[in-house]
C-alpha cells in the first residue's frame, strides 16, 4: 500500500517536474537558461507579446482552433446521437472507425492526409488544416457526447414526440440541453486538440502559415531563449483550464443526472 | 357517429421474424372508455400500446384511430397523450415549462398556455408547483404533473404505461382514484396497461387479458371474474383453488384421489377438467347445497374483516375466505364445508 502511494507519487513528480522546471524558468531575469532561474521578471512575457510572429502564430492557432472546434462539435454530436438512437448492423463497427484517429499514430495520418488532400488541392493551407485537425477533434466529442447521452432516458424522446414535437423539435428542446455538458466538454476537447496539435500541423500548414506548437518548434531550432519558456507556460495554462474546465462539467452533469 | 375509437385488426409485432410479441391482434377500443391491457411481462400489452402510440410499427395489420389508418403515422401526428411509469418529465424545464411545451409545439398563444397551464395544475391539485423543476418533486407529484401534460392539449386518446408501477401502495390507491376521475370528467379515452390484476378490476370499464401475445379474454371486470373464459383468466384475474378430475356422467367430477364433486357443466363423459372455485364461494357451515364434505383444518390466518382458512380437501387443500364471526374454528378441527355447483367453474384442461 505504501510503495503503491510511493510509486504513484514518484510517478507523478516524473510527470510534473519537468513542467514545473520550465515554468520557473520562464520568469527568469536573465537570457541564460538556468535553474534555478536567476532573478525574477516577466520580461520574456513581454518580448512574447510583442513579437508580430508569436502574435501571428497565436491569431493562427485560435482562428484553426476555433473553425475546428465548432466543425468537430456538429459532426461529433451528430455521430453519437446517430450511433446511440440508431439500429443497424455494424454500429459496432462504425464506433470503431469513429475512434479510429485517436489509436493511429499521428505521423500515419498526417502522411496520408497530406497525400490525400495535395491531390485534391487543399494541403497546405487554412481550408485543409481545418478539416485535419477535424478528423483527430471528431473522436473525443463522440466519446464525450456519447457518455453523455448514455444517461439520457430515451422516453423523454418518446414523451415529446407524443406531445407533437416533431423530431428536430424534440432534438433541440429536450436532447440538446440534457446533453449539453457532454457537447461543450467535447467543444473543449476539441479546441485543445487543434491548439496543441504538432505532427499534422508540420504537414499540412502552408508556409506562412505557423501555430503556436510550429512557431515554438522553428524558435527552438532557431535560438533557444525564455521567450518559448514562457510560450510554453501560456500554452501550459490553457490545457490545464480546459482540463479543468471539461471536469467541472462532467461533474455538473454527473450530479444532474442523479 | 360510431363509437369505435381505435381499431385494432390483425396486428402483429415480431422483432425477429420468428416469435410473435403480439400476434394477429384483434381489438375494438370504444369512445370514452377506460379499457386496460392487463397481464404478466411478456403477454404483449406494452407492445400493443406502444404500437398504437407510434413508438412501434406492427409488423402487420392495421391501426385505426377515428377510422383512419395510422400505423404509418409518426407518433408526433397522432394527438395522442402518453403517461410513462418514468413519468418522462422534461428535468431542464420547470413544471410549467413541461405543460407548456405541448402547447407550444402546436403554436397556441402566451396568454392561452399560461391560463391553460394554471388550470391543468388545478386539475391535478398541484396548483403551488408552476415553477418547481421535477427533480424537487415527490414521485407521486411527477405524475399528476406528467398526468397533467399529457391531458392539456386536451387529445381524444390517453395511453398509460404502468403509470402507477413506480409508486408505493397508498399514493398508487390514491391516484388510481384521481385518474378515474379524471376519466369520468373529462370523457376521454384511457388505455391503460398493468399487470396488477387488483388495479385492473378497480380502474377500468373493461379489461382485455393478455398472454403470449394474444387476448385471451375481453370484458368487464365483472365478467372477468365471474366468467372466466379459460383457466388461465382464471388464475389471473383473483384467487382460486384449482382441482384436476375427469368428468363422469351427470356433471359429476372425479378428483384425481377419487373424492366425487357435483358440477353444473355439460361436459362429455371422460373428458379430463379442470375445476376453479373461489376462495369467497366456499362455506364453512355445510348448510350450502351443493358439495359438502366433512375436512380437516390446517391453517387460519387472521386478516381483520375476515380470515383465510386453509382446509384438507382431496389430497391437497382449498383455500377458503370466510367473513369475520362466521367461523371459528381453531387448527385441526374437523369442520364441514360447502360449495355450489354452479360456483365450481370448469374448464376442459388440455391432455398434450
Amino acid at each position: 500500500m505504501i510503495l503503491l502511494r510511493l510509486a504513484a507519487i514518484a510517478v507523478l513528480g516524473f510527470l510534473i517536474a519537468p513542467m514545473v522546471v520550465v515554468i520557473a524558468m520562464s520568469f527568469s531575469a536573465t537570457e541564460v537558461l538556468r535553474f534555478p532561474p536567476t532573478g525574477l521578471s516577466t520580461r520574456w512575457y513581454e518580448a512574447l507579446a510583442a513579437d508580430p510572429r508569436w502574435l501571428l502564430a497565436a491569431r493562427n492557432s485560435v482562428l484553426v482552433a476555433g473553425a475546428v472546434t465548432a466543425l468537430a462539435t456538429v459532426l461529433g454530436t451528430l455521430a453519437a446521437l446517430g450511433l446511440h438512437l440508431g439500429r443497424f448492423r455494424g454500429k459496432a463497427v462504425l464506433a470503431a472507425v469513429f475512434a479510429m484517429p485517436i489509436v493511429t499514430p499521428y505521423i500515419v495520418t498526417a502522411a496520408s492526409m497530406f497525400l490525400a488532400f495535395s491531390a485534391i488541392g487543399i494541403a497546405g493551407g487554412f481550408v485543409g488544416l481545418v478539416l485535419a485537425h477535424t478528423v483527430i477533434a471528431v473522436p473525443f466529442v463522440v466519446l464525450t457526447v456519447a457518455a453523455a447521452l448514455r444517461t439520457f432516458d430515451a422516453n423523454l424522446l418518446r414523451a415529446a414526440a407524443s406531445l407533437g414535437a416533431p423530431p428536430a423539435t424534440a432534438f433541440r428542446r429536450v436532447v440538446v440541453p440534457a446533453i449539453l455538458p457532454g457537447i461543450a466538454a467535447g467543444a473543449i476537447f476539441a479546441f485543445a486538440t487543434s491548439l496543441d496539435e504538432f505532427v499534422i500541423t508540420l504537414f499540412m500548414a502552408g508556409p506562412g502559415q505557423f501555430t503556436l506548437p510550429r512557431q515554438m518548434y522553428a524558435a527552438v531550432r532557431e535560438y533557444l531563449s525564455p521567450t518559448i519558456l514562457a510560450a510554453a507556460t501560456l500554452l501550459f495554462l490553457a490545457s490545464t483550464l480546459f482540463l479543468l474546465a471539461s471536469e467541472a462539467l462532467r461533474l455538473r452533469a454527473a450530479r444532474r443526472a442523479r | 357517429m360510431s363509437d369505435t375509437l381505435v381499431r385494432f385488426t390483425g396486428v402483429s409485432k415480431s422483432y425477429d421474424g420468428a416469435t410473435q410479441v403480439v400476434a394477429d391482434l384483434h381489438l375494438d377500443i370504444r369512445r370514452g372508455e377506460f379499457l386496460t391491457l392487463l397481464g404478466p411481462s411478456g403477454s404483449g400489452k406494452t407492445t400493443t400500446l406502444m404500437m398504437l402510440a407510434g413508438f412501434e410499427e406492427p409488423s402487420a395489420g392495421a391501426i385505426e384511430i377515428a377510422g383512419r389508418a395510422v400505423q404509418k403515422l409518426p407518433p408526433h401526428r397522432r394527438d395522442i397523450g402518453v403517461v410513462f411509469q418514468s413519468y418522462a418529465l422534461f428535468p431542464h424545464m420547470t413544471v410549467a415549462g413541461n405543460l407548456a411545451f405541448p402547447l407550444q409545439v402546436r403554436g397556441v398563444g402566451k396568454a392561452e398556455i399560461s391560463e391553460r397551464v394554471k388550470a391543468a395544475l388545478e386539475l391535478v391539485r398541484l396548483p403551488n408547483f408552476a415553477d418547481r423543476r421535477p427533480g424537487q418533486l415527490s414521485g407521486g407529484q411527477q405524475q399528476r404533473v406528467a398526468l397533467a401534460r399529457a391531458l392539456i392539449f386536451r387529445p381524444e386518446l390517453v395511453l398509460m404505461d404502468e403509470p402507477l408501477g413506480a409508486l408505493d401502495k397508498q399514493l398508487r390507491e390514491e391516484l388510481q382514484g384521481e385518474i378515474r376521475q379524471l376519466h369520468r370528467r373529462l370523457g376521454v379515452t384511457i388505455v391503460y396497461v398493468t399487470h396488477d390484476q387488483s388495479e385492473a378490476l378497480t380502474m377500468s370499464d373493461r379489461i382485455a387479458v393478455f398472454e403470449g401475445g394474444r387476448i385471451r379474454q375481453l370484458g368487464t371486470p365483472a365478467e372477468l371474474y365471474d366468467a372466466p373464459a379459460d383457466p388461465f383468466v382464471a388464475g389471473f384475474i383473483g384467487e382460486n383453488n384449482r382441482l384436476e378430475g375427469v368428468m363422469e356422467e351427470g356433471g359429476t367430477v372425479r378428483l384425481w384421489d377419487g373424492t366425487r364433486v357435483r358440477t353444473a357443466a355439460e361436459v362429455p363423459a371422460g373428458t379430463p377438467v379442470l375445476l376453479s372455485l373461489r376462495p369467497e364461494h366456499i362455506t364453512l357451515d355445510a348448510s350450502a347445497a351443493g358439495n359438502l364434505a366433512r375436512v380437516r383444518v390446517e391453517e387460519v390466518v387472521y386478516l381483520g374483516d375476515h380470515s383465510r382458512v386453509r382446509v384438507a380437501f382431496a389430497g391437497g387443500s382449498l383455500v377458503a375466505k370466510v367473513t369475520r364471526g362466521q367461523f371459528s374454528g381453531v387448527m385441526g378441527a374437523e369442520v364441514g364445508i360447502g360449495f355450489a355447483t354452479t360456483d365450481l367453474r370448469v374448464f376442459v384442461r388440455n391432455t398434450t
